[in-house]
């Protein structure tokens, strides 16, 4: 559905997607598949990264309501590659669809993740470095920072697409393990690359646990280990001009990981807002895959000598 | 949009390269040896000295099979020899190697030479590869590739 929305908005850029599509797809039948034990989180990160080598791809869509305007589904696509064990690079496509309004290509995100540490450390620190360059249509609702409110995405379309954003979002992702709980902490500093825009602050935390802590010997889809519960909770914090809560939004979305044997595994996360000025309900749900060796397929492909 | 379709490819295109760049270090890094079974004599003392809770439990081997096989056979090899990606584990360093040690290098991984931490598996699961891992009789064992 996303490439088809992409392929309406323009014959060169369809063209370019259709064709990475395909190239895509082409790697992808060569590569094999590795199963990965996911997180829950939709918005918080741990501090695992991408097993080196390995390409993940996964697909997510928000539906969100809107007060004063219509419901949207706003979906984006994330490839994301383990460069190496400590460094995690990754591309967004983001798209949204506002009912009784229309689709667009909201913009692309491109995020590096760097682990700091060698070791496992009680808390472990990984460096979280996005580039973005989305129009204000953009609704995926993937981080909500400063003083993002829902009545920003009550114009329609049309008006919204008129802003044009270029971000440098900087996260420090803290998370621990104990016992079979996750918890992670991540405070977001993002400054729009305009000169007169101020840095905007926010936070997503989140805690997860997987319902069994021991693997069963046979292979099984419901058993289970193959699932993990959690919550996040995330949200703005002001800017340099107006630090604080006031005019800020929050949610609190509890989440599960579903990972099959079969190397997919599914995400569903409901964020409830906690203020008047969040949306109601962020309904999120994901699909993902991994696949692993697809970085020494693209060596292959380069004769071995890149 | 104009704009949008100037840089897009560049970034893809540095992605591109970029990733196969790094991939080609974590694959020399591997072929150097013996020298990656050093990581296990880096294990502390006190992580060394762990027992095992499921040492010798054919069940729990049996389970740690699945998750090698889900986890760490794609570098290591279906059946723990070794691969361009992942050295094997059948040798005499890793078999001779107390089960505290196994532990410790799953948790901590060996993040310079590719492999990653795998701390979010459950202490459980870990262990039980680590059972696994104990109850391959690498003698009786061909490895895949030496």
């Amino acid at each position: 559905m996303a490439l088809g929305l992409f392929v309406c908005r323009g014959w060169l850029l369809g063209r370019f997607l259709f064709c990475g599509f395909l190239v895509l797809m082409f790697l992808l039948l060569f590569c094999c598949l590795s199963s990965a034990q996911e997180s829950p989180y939709i918005v918080t990160y741990d501090h695992y990264l991408e097993e080196p080598g390995s390409l993940e791809v996964e697909y997510f869509s928000t539906f969100g309501t809107q007060r004063g305007g219509n419901d949207f589904h706003a979906f984006w696509t994330e490839f994301e590659y383990g460069a190496t064990a400590w460094w995690t690079t990754e591309l967004y496509l983001d798209g949204q669809a506002t009912f009784s309004d229309g689709a667009v290509f909201t913009g692309f995100r491109v995020e590096n993740r760097l682990r700091l540490l060698q070791l496992e450390h009680f808390v472990n620190p990984v460096l979280y470095v996005e580039y973005e360059q989305i129009s204000g249509a953009d609704k995926i609702r993937k981080e909500v920072e400063g003083h993002d409110v829902e009545s920003d995405l009550a114009e329609p379309n049309s008006e919204l697409r008129k802003e044009h954003d270029h971000e440098l979002e900087l996260k420090l992702l803290l998370s621990s393990t104990f016992k079979g709980w996750n918890v992670a902490l991540n405070p977001i500093f993002t400054k729009n690359l305009s000169p007169s825009e101020p840095w905007e602050f926010a936070y997503a935390v989140g805690a997860s646990h997987p319902l069994a802590l021991k693997a069963l010997p046979n292979r099984c889809s419901f058993c289970r280990e193959n699932f993990i519960a959690g919550v996040e909770m995330y949200g703005g914090l002001g800017d340099t001009h107006s630090l604080g809560l006031p005019n800020t939004s929050h949610y609190l979305a509890p989440a599960i990981a579903w990972s099959l044997p079969s190397d997919w595994t599914f995400r569903l996360s409901s964020g409830f807002g906690l203020n008047d000025n969040s949306h109601r309900l962020l309904l999120r749900w994901g699909i993902s895959r991994e696949f692993s060796g697809f970085g020494e397929l693209v060596r292959h492909l380069f004769g071995g000598h890149v | 949009m104009k704009r949008l379709m100037k840089v897009m490819p560049l970034f893809i295109v540095g992605f591109a390269i970029s990733l196969a760049l790094a991939q080609k270090d974590d694959i020399a890094q591997i072929r150097q040896g013996p020298s990656v079974y050093a990581a296990l004599e880096k294990a502390p003392q006190s992580a060394r000295a762990k027992e095992n809770p499921f040492e010798g439990n054919p069940r729990e081997a049996t389970a740690g099979g699945k998750l090698f096989e889900q986890h760490c056979a794609e570098c290591h090899g279906p059946k723990a020899g070794g691969t361009r990606r992942g050295p094997s584990l059948l040798r005499g360093e890793v078999q001779q190697a107390t089960p505290g040690a196994l532990f410790w290098i799953l948790t901590n991984g060996v993040v310079r030479r590719g492999m990653p931490v795998w701390s979010k598996l459950p202490e459980q699961q870990r262990w039980q590869i680590v059972t696994y891992l104990r109850s391959i009789n690498w003698r009786r064992t061909a490895p895949e590739t030496q």
